[in-house]
């Protein structure tokens, strides 16, 4: 046997049992989940699951009569439009600041990190229910209302559940600080006193040489967020989804259709998150070295 | 006279403020203060859980008892111990999320491996594949999922998380073979050189040399899917169908459940109890991440998740 069969040999053997798992627990069921939602799913006692097809007659009515859907997508999406961004400038604030010569650096990333462990669905939900979700200050001092009565309605009340859970959108930073300060701790200390001693301030510092190259891990923090907030047991879509499942106006397609709708949303917010935020460099580079290339094989034929 | 002022009024100012702004004493003071303060947001619920539950009625609704409880008062916890069933509970649990955990590190390594140590067609498209099913959602393939487990009569036992667990299609699987990819990558090729020419087989070389190199990995991997099995409900509730019972789940039914275990008392459910209860959900957690809090830490840091996706 060569060499080359050998590497693809041992290749397959060892990624095979994810190939098998990925067909039967994650392609089969991707491609069944498109039928169901393209179907009216019946569940009967002796033949089992008894898909009818109907089109795309479960989008359109889950798009035009369901309000309760509608209702919690623009929720959710209100909500990631001031998390998203409320934790990551919170967890790079965090970071940097414990980038500093302090001491008990340790201690506090290690509190910092803490709700990473412990956060689930039912927890969460208990501290909220109880009011622990939120610094009592801002209840004490009555922002919330104020909040109401001076902004419109749409701005609001996403303002408002943030404020009330800002303990809770504090807790969904630990990882993303975590990542920002290995970041900031892999940078070489030389850039910034060849920036200190060209009389560079700290805020042009930050704007033209600790920014930029934290860009990769804030991309990468970016889609942890995004995909964390939107997987989250709590999530209310989510849970409507469930509900649909088993519910008499429902069914099996019918929520499978809503978890496409989810799924495409969610993957377009990513793609504008990621557009939002990935370096530039890259698009340049690429224009660049066209550039020079062409400049390159203009000089050939000069020759 | 008049230089010396000036002179003791700049090295004050050189104090305070520093050289470069950043290593001034007030800033020094302004970073202790804005990290106490955001550390004491980030304890403040664990610390309202543990002064609530240890309240009793009287101190719950006296105004003048807030965060401090006026005696030592455990019957909340004894009572939520018991609507919870803690210890039967704690140990279903540990072994919906133990198996799962150690099935899903071991199976990562193993893809890992071979995505970083092998050349194999579609290699790329495959890798790809893995990367993505980071980002597809739980609910999308749960339904099917359901449906499959159902026929096959797995829903309500271990098996409906065991199963995608050991086929690497477990909770955020991508993510631990994406570490164990990256630290394969970092094992110079030298080493296995060596011993191919000693004639040693890449199984051989996989668990001889490999998989002891990898223990940091292991337990990075371990750990974060012990956890993130632990605080997951939306699938898994499904899935074990109330049939297998965790503290998790327990805490989403416990008022009906302390309604069931003291019938009549019905209204006396009150946040103490229910603060205890959610306590006891996480304390088993506390426990584990105050003795080995730097390895989950370390972890990231080591996963090459922080600047190595470039």
């Amino acid at each position: 046997m060569n060499h080359k069969k050998r590497q693809i040999l041992y290749g397959y053997g060892f990624i095979g049992i994810w190939l098998i798992g990925f067909i039967l627990l994650t392609l089969i069921p991707l491609i069944r989940s498109i039928i169901f939602s393209l179907s009216d799913v019946s569940i009967t006692g002796n033949e089992g699951i008894v898909t009818y097809p109907v089109g795309f007659d479960n989008f359109i009515n889950i798009l035009t009569t369901d309000v309760t859907f509608i209702d919690n997508i623009l929720m959710f999406l209100s909500e990631m439009i001031l998390y998203v961004p409320v934790i990551l400038i919170l967890s790079m604030m965090i970071a940097i600041m414990l980038n500093q010569k302090i001491k008990f650096r340790a201690l506090f990333r290690g509190i910092f990190f803490l709700p990473v462990i412990i956060v689930s669905g039912p927890v969460i939900n208990e501290l909220l229910n109880q009011g622990a979700g939120s610094v009592p200050l801002i209840e004490q001092y009555g922002m919330l209302e104020t909040i109401g009565e001076i902004l419109p309605s749409f701005l609001a009340q996403p303002l408002q559940s943030l404020l009330s859970e800002m303990i809770m959108v504090l807790w969904f930073s630990g990882v993303q600080i975590v990542l920002f300060l290995a970041g900031l701790q892999k940078m070489s200390a030389e850039v910034y006193e060849a920036a200190q001693i060209d009389g560079a301030s700290p805020w042009e510092t930050f704007w033209k040489i600790t920014l930029p190259s934290l860009r990769n891990i804030m991309v990468v923090a970016a889609i942890y967020t995004v995909v964390m907030l939107s997987t989250f047991s709590n999530n209310e879509v989510l849970g409507l989804i469930r509900q649909m499942m088993f519910a008499s106006n429902g069914g099996y397609g019918y929520a499978s259709a809503m978890s496409w709708l989810y799924f495409i949303l969610i993957g377009i917010l990513l793609m504008i998150v990621v557009l939002i935020i990935a370096p530039k460099e890259n698009v340049k580079r690429i224009k660049g070295g066209k550039k020079h290339a062409t400049q390159h094989s203009k000089n050939k034929k000069l020759l | 006279m008049q230089l010396n002022i000036q002179k003791t009024k700049n090295s004050f100012k050189k104090k305070l403020l520093g050289l470069q702004l950043k290593d001034g004493l007030l800033f020094k003071t302004l970073i202790y203060a804005l990290l106490i303060g955001i550390g004491f947001v980030y304890v403040y619920p664990i610390l309202y859980m543990v002064s609530i539950s240890l309240q009793d009625l009287s101190d719950l609704l006296s105004p003048s008892v807030l965060y401090i409880p006026s005696k030592l008062y455990l019957e909340n916890i004894w009572t939520s111990f018991q609507v919870l069933k803690y210890l039967e509970t704690l140990l279903s649990s540990l072994s919906v999320t133990l198996i799962p955990a150690l099935l899903q590190t071991m199976v990562a390594s193993l893809i890992g491996y071979g995505f970083a140590k092998f050349e194999f067609p579609l290699k790329r498209l495959i890798f790809g594949i893995v990367i993505l099913t980071y980002i597809i959602p739980p609910q999308l393939i749960m339904i099917p999922r359901f449906v499959l487990f159902n026929d096959l009569n797995l829903i309500g036992s271990i098996w409906a998380i065991i199963l995608p667990a050991s086929l690497g299609q477990g909770l955020y699987s991508a993510v631990f073979i994406l570490i164990f990819y990256q630290f394969y990558k970092m094992i110079p090729k030298a080493l296995e050189e060596a011993a191919q020419i000693d004639g040693a087989s890449p199984l051989y070389i996989y668990f001889k040399i490999a998989i002891p190199l990898s223990i940091p990995s292991f337990i990075t991997s371990f750990l974060f899917s012990f956890v993130w099995y632990w605080n997951e409900t939306y699938t898994s509730s499904l899935m074990l169908n109330n049939v297998v019972e965790t503290l998790q789940l327990r805490l989403l039914t416990f008022v009906s459940s302390y309604q069931d275990l003291f019938p009549g008392d019905a209204a006396l459910i009150n946040e103490g109890i229910r603060m205890a209860a959610t306590l006891l959900i996480i304390l088993p957690m506390l426990i584990v991440y105050l003795f080995i809090q730097k390895l989950f830490i370390q972890g990231i840091d080591q996963s090459g998740l922080a600047g190595g996706e470039q």
